[in-house]
C-alpha cells in the first residue's frame, strides 16, 4: 500500500508542474503514468529525443525537458507504467504495475489525465491506415517513425503541426482536406481581440501556414461529404468541395478536428459535468483552484478545459498551491501572491482559445454523420442505430446503451461518447446537458482477473519505481 | 382517450405485461422514467433461473417453473414479431460448490422441495469429475455442482430492445422521461406527472421497481420492499469457455463472461468497489482458473429490488382497486410469467393463475 | 518479411531483435514501441473484430482506443502500451464471440 499526501494521476504538463510544486511545498507526492516515461502525450519521450527528432518537433516540443528534469526532487515517487483502473472515495486509487495489481491512499488525488481527439466518425474511419493526427505525432515522438503517402483531414492547428512536422522529416503529406469554412473565419473575427493578446500563437499559426505553402502541399478548403475508401485498409479519401467532388488516393488518412477533455477518471468519481458551448465539449465543474465537487480531487490541465501544454503546466501549479494549502504547507497570503502571478499567465495562454475553437469548429458532418457510419468502432454500432434508439424512447445514452452496446467495448465510450450524446440530442431535440453521458465506472483501464484476485490477499507486492 | 391499462414502470417487468395485455387487444400506455434512473432491467444477470427460488415457499418454486416452460414460446414470438435475437439456452445451470457440507446441504434442502413439488423438480448431482467432462475448464477447487435441467440464461439487454420495439408494434403508447407525481381516482385512474401529463386509464399497474417505495403508500399498498446492491462484471470477448450458467459466472452469448454478484446492504448506491470486484474476481478464477487472464472490461453495480421474503409481490390495492403492485427481484425469469398468465390475474378472466401466495398480506403483523 | 508499409523509421536507434507475429519472423528494434514497430515492419491489420471479423490496426497511439489488441502469453494486451522485447510471441486475439465457437 503507498501513502502519499498528493497522488497526481498523469504526468504530463499539468501532473509534472503540480509534482513538483506540490513537492517545495514540503508534501510527498506518488505520480502515476502509464507510460515508460514522464511527459505525457505532448512531451512524450522528450527525455529520449535523437537531435534529428528535436529538429522536426520543434523548441516547443524540447521545453518538456524543464518539466521531465524538475521531477526528481527527494519528495516525488513516479511509478512509471502504473495504470489506474479505479479511484475510490476521492482518495484511494487501485493500479497495475508490471501486471501485479497495487492501491496508494493519499490525502488528496489530482487528475492530470489530459485530452483525447475528438471523435470523428466518417464513413470508413475504421480501415486500418486510418488514425488520429495525435497517434501520427506520437509515433514521430515515441519512435521516430512518419508515414508516407498520407492525407490530413480535419481543421485546427494541430492538423498544421503535424503537416509542417512532416514536411520536415521529409515524408510529406499528399494533402490537406480542411472542413473549416470562411463563414467559420468570420465568426471567429470577434475574438480576434483575444487572438491578438494571444499574438504568439498567432505568429505560430501562421508560420506554419507558409511553411506548408512552400513546401507545395495541396489544401483543400471547405470540404464536405468526406469518406474514406479502402477494402482491408485505406486506399483513398472522397469528398466535396463546393459541388465538385474530388477523391485522393493515399495509403492512410490522419483525423483530427480538435481534442476534447479525458473525462474518463472525473466521471468515474461521479464529478459533474457540463456542456461548454465554445469547446463543443463536455468540460468537468471545477473551482478556480481545479476542485471538483469531490473535495479531495482537484483536475488540471486538458482534462478540465482544452488550453494547450503551457496553459496546463500553469493550471497544475494553481492546483498545488491549493492543495498544499488544505494540508497546511502554505500560508493563505502566500498561496495567493503566487497564484496571482500564475493567473496573469494563465489569462495570456488561454487569450487566443476562443479564436481558435470559433475558427476551427469541429467537422458538422462527423457530428451528424450518414446512418451507415460506424460510431461506436468496439461494438460496431451504426448512427443509424442510435437514432433508432431514440425512436425507441432512448433519451439518453445509457439506454441507448442497453439497447446496442454502444460504449460497452474495451474503449468504454472514449471515442464514442461524444457522437452518441450528440446525435441522441438531435434526435430528440434537446440540450447536450440534458441528454447526458455515458455513466464511467470501473475497470477505467482493463485489468485481468487474475490482478483483481490479488487485492484479496494481505501480502501485497511492492510496486517498482 | 383514456387507456385500458397504465403501466407506471416500462422496465423488462412493466413491458412484459404490457405485451400480455396488448396481445389481448387491451389499450395500453406505459409511463416510464429518465436515462438516468435506478433501472434493474439494465444491471441484471440475465438468468432464466428455477432452482434455489421458492424453498420455503413451493408456489414459487411453481410460478418460477411456469415461467422458465414458457420462457421458449415467448422468445420466440417476440424474436420473430422484431427481428431480435433474445439469446435464450435452457440447457441446464449448476449451483457450483466449494465444499461437500455446503453441496450436501443444498441437496437436502432440494430433495424436501422436490417432494412438495410432487416429484416435479429436475436436478442431479455432480461430483468433481462428472462436473469437469461437462465443464473442462472448472477448477480443481469446485467440489461438484447441482446441475438443474430447468434453468437456463438469455440476453436480457435484447428482451428489453424487443420488448421496448414490439409494445410499440403493438400498438402500445409509451412515454418516456415522465415522473409520476400523483394518482387519483373517481370514474376511471387519472397518473399525474411532474411535467403536466396526464394520463387516464380504466386500471393501473404499478411495476416501477424501486419506484414503489415513493409511489406504492400513494396508491394504497404497503410495499415493503428495499434496494440491495449486486455488483458485477464482465470480461472482453472470449472463446468459448463456460458452457451452463451458474449464479458465479455465465458466458454471454455476446461471448463475454459475466461475473456476479455481491448481495449488499447499502440503500440507492449503486456503486463499484475494489473490495467487491476482487471478492468476485477470486470467487470466478477460483472456479475457472483460466479466468486469471482475462481482461475485465466493465463492471456495474445494480439494485436487487426485495421484498422482505424475497418473494415477488402481486396486490390489488385495497383502497383503489383497479390498482395493482407488480414487483419482483427476477424480472428476466418471470417475464414469460408475466407476458403470458399474469394478464389473466389482472383482468380476473378464468384460467387466472392463483397469486395469493404472492400478496401484501403476508406482510401483514400477526 | 511483411509486404512494404507506408510507415518509415526517420532515425533508426535501436538494435533489431528476432519477434513473431502469427507465426512469421520478424525483426524489430528492441525497447521500442511495440505498435509502432509492428506498423513499419508492415503488419496490417493486426486483429479482426469479435463482432463482425472486420480488420482493424492501430487508430489512437495512446492506449485509449484499443484498436491495436494483440495477444502475448495468452492475454489480450494494447500493442502500443507495450515495449519490444526479444522472442516476443504475438498473435491475433483470439477473441471471437461465443457464437462462433
Amino acid at each position: 500500500m503507498h501513502n502519499a499526501d498528493l497522488i497526481v494521476i498523469g504526468a504530463g504538463p499539468a501532473g509534472m508542474s503540480a509534482a513538483r510544486r506540490a513537492a517545495e511545498l514540503g508534501l510527498s507526492v506518488l505520480i502515476l503514468d502509464e507510460l515508460p516515461a514522464a511527459g505525457g502525450q505532448i512531451y512524450r519521450n522528450v527525455d529520449r529525443a535523437s537531435t534529428t527528432r528535436i529538429d522536426i518537433l520543434g523548441k516547443d516540443y524540447t521545453h518538456g525537458r524543464t518539466l521531465t528534469k524538475a521531477l526528481h526532487h527527494e519528495n516525488i515517487t513516479h511509478l512509471k507504467g502504473a495504470v489506474v483502473w479505479q479511484i475510490e472515495d476521492g482518495t484511494r486509487v487501485a493500479f497495475t504495475q508490471n501486471g501485479k495489481a497495487a492501491l496508494a491512499v493519499g490525502q488528496r488525488i489530482l487528475l492530470a489525465t489530459g485530452a483525447l481527439e475528438r471523435p470523428m466518425p466518417l464513413p470508413g474511419w475504421t480501415l486500418p491506415g486510418v488514425m488520429t493526427a495525435g497517434a501520427a505525432q506520437i509515433l514521430l515522438k515515441q519512435s521516430g517513425i512518419a508515414c508516407q503517402g498520407a492525407v490530413l483531414v480535419g481543421s485546427g492547428p494541430l492538423l498544421y503541426l503535424i503537416a509542417t512536422q512532416m514536411v520536415r522529416a521529409g515524408v510529406p503529406p499528399l494533402a490537406l482536406i480542411e472542413t473549416q469554412t470562411t463563414s467559420d473565419l468570420t465568426k471567429s473575427m470577434r475574438h480576434l481581440g483575444g487572438a491578438l493578446r494571444g499574438w504568439p500563437y498567432l505568429v505560430k499559426g501562421l508560420r506554419m501556414l507558409w511553411e506548408l505553402r512552400r513546401a507545395g502541399i495541396p489544401r483543400h478548403v471547405g470540404a464536405k461529404h468526406i469518406a474514406i475508401e479502402g477494402d482491408q485498409a485505406a486506399q483513398a479519401v472522397t469528398f466535396n468541395i463546393g459541388k465538385a467532388a474530388h477523391r485522393i488516393e493515399c495509403d492512410a488518412v490522419l483525423l483530427h478536428h480538435g481534442v476534447v477533455p479525458n473525462t474518463q477518471a472525473a466521471r468515474s468519481i461521479d464529478i459533474p459535468h457540463r456542456w461548454d458551448d465554445a469547446q463543443n465539449c463536455f468540460v468537468p465543474e471545477c473551482d478556480v483552484w481545479g476542485r471538483s465537487a469531490v473535495a479531495t480531487a482537484f483536475i488540471a490541465g486538458d482534462g478540465a478545459g482544452i488550453g494547450g501544454a503551457k496553459a496546463a503546466a500553469l493550471a497544475g501549479g494553481i492546483a498545488a498551491l491549493e492543495i498544499a494549502h488544505d494540508l497546511e504547507g502554505i500560508a493563505t497570503s502566500d498561496r495567493d501572491a503566487a497564484a496571482r502571478k500564475l493567473r496573469k499567465q494563465l489569462d495570456s495562454e488561454r487569450a487566443a482559445r476562443p479564436f481558435i475553437d470559433a475558427a476551427y469548429p469541429p467537422y458538422a458532418g462527423a457530428i451528424a454523420p450518414p446512418d451507415e457510419t460506424i460510431i461506436c468502432r468496439c461494438e460496431e454500432v451504426t448512427a443509424g442505430d442510435i437514432r433508432r434508439f431514440a425512436g425507441l424512447g432512448c433519451l439518453g445514452p445509457n439506454q441507448a446503451k442497453a439497447f446496442g452496446r454502444s460504449g460497452m467495448g474495451p474503449c468504454q465510450g472514449r471515442y464514442c461518447g461524444l457522437s452518441v450524446s450528440q446525435i441522441l440530442a438531435a434526435s430528440n431535440k434537446a440540450s447536450l446537458d440534458d441528454t447526458g453521458y455515458y455513466r464511467i465506472r470501473p475497470p477505467l483501464k482493463p485489468v485481468t482477473l487474475g490482478e483483481l484476485a490479488t487485492l484479496e490477499e494481505p501480502d501485497m507486492h511492492e510496486a517498482q519505481k | 382517450m383514456a387507456s385500458d391499462y397504465a403501466i407506471i414502470g416500462g422496465g423488462i417487468v412493466g413491458l412484459s405485461t404490457a405485451w400480455g395485455l396488448l396481445k389481448r387487444g387491451l389499450r395500453v400506455t406505459v409511463l416510464d422514467g429518465d436515462d438516468g434512473s435506478f433501472r434493474a432491467s439494465r444491471g441484471n444477470f440475465g438468468l432464466v433461473w428455477v432452482q434455489s427460488k421458492g424453498m420455503k415457499q413451493p408456489r414459487y418454486a411453481q410460478w418460477s417453473q411456469a415461467s422458465a416452460a414458457a420462457w421458449a414460446g415467448f422468445a420466440a414470438e417476440l424474436g420473430d414479431a422484431t427481428g431480435h435475437n433474445l439469446g435464450l439456452e435452457q440447457n441446464g445451470g449448476y449451483d457450483l460448490h466449494f465444499s461437500e457440507e455446503s453441496l450436501e446441504a443444498t441437496v437436502a434442502d432440494y430433495e424436501i422441495l422436490k417432494e412438495k413439488l410432487g416429484g416435479d423438480y429436475p436436478f442431479e448431482v455432480l461430483g468433481h469429475n462428472a462436473l469437469r467432462r461437462e465443464e473442462p475448464a472448472i477448477g480443481p477447487k469446485v467440489v461438484g455442482a447441482i446441475l438443474h435441467h430447468q434453468d437456463g440464461h438469455a440476453n436480457p439487454l435484447n428482451l428489453l430492445r424487443a420488448l421496448a420495439d414490439d409494445v410499440r408494434r403493438l400498438g402500445g403508447q409509451v412515454l418516456n422521461g415522465k415522473q409520476v407525481t400523483h394518482v387519483d381516482k373517481s370514474d376511471l385512474f387519472r397518473v399525474s406527472c411532474a411535467d403536466g401529463t396526464e394520463v387516464q386509464a380504466r386500471k393501473i399497474v404499478l411495476s416501477a421497481g424501486l419506484g414503489a417505495m415513493s409511489l406504492g403508500s400513494m396508491l394504497g399498498f404497503r410495499a415493503p420492499i428495499r434496494p440491495q446492491r449486486g455488483q458485477v462484471m464482465i470480461t472482453e470477448k472470449l472463446p468459448k469457455l463456460i458452457n451452463r450458467p451458474s449464479l458465479i459466472a455465465r458466458q454471454t452469448d455476446e461471448g463475454g463472461i459475466q461475473i456476479g454478484a455481491t448481495n449488499e446492504e447499502v440503500g440507492l448506491d449503486d456503486h463499484v468497489t475494489q473490495t467487491g470486484l476482487s471478492g468476485l474476481a477470486a470467487e470466478a478464477v477460483a472456479a475457472f482458473p483460466a479466468l486469471a487472464k482475462a481482461q475485465l472490461v466493465r463492471s456495474w453495480g445494480a439494485l436487487r429490488i426485495l421484498s422482505p421474503d424475497g418473494l415477488p409481490i402481486y396486490q390489488e390495492s385495497p383502497d383503489m382497486p383497479g390498482a395493482y403492485l407488480v414487483t419482483c427481484h427476477s424480472g428476466i425469469t418471470l417475464a414469460a410469467a408475466h407476458a403470458r398468465f399474469l394478464p389473466d390475474w389482472l383482468e380476473g378472466t378464468e384460467g387466472a393463475p392463483n397469486l395469493e401466495a404472492f400478496s401484501e398480506d403476508r406482510f401483514a403483523l400477526s | 518479411m511483411k509486404t512494404d508499409s507506408p510507415f518509415r523509421e526517420i532515425d533508426p536507434q535501436s538494435e533489431h531483435v528476432p519477434v513473431r507475429f502469427e507465426g512469421q519472423d520478424l525483426t524489430l528494434p528492441l525497447g521500442e514501441n511495440l505498435a509502432g514497430a509492428l506498423l513499419v515492419a508492415g503488419v496490417m491489420p493486426f486483429r479482426h473484430t469479435p463482432v463482425s471479423g472486420a480488420p482493424r490496426g492501430p487508430f489512437c497511439m495512446m492506449g485509449a482506443c484499443f484498436d491495436c489488441l494483440v495477444q502475448i502469453d495468452g492475454m489480450t494486451v494494447q500493442a502500443c502500451m507495450l515495449q519490444v522485447t526479444e522472442g516476443l510471441e504475438i498473435t491475433m486475439p483470439a477473441a471471437r464471440g461465443a457464437a462462433d465457437a
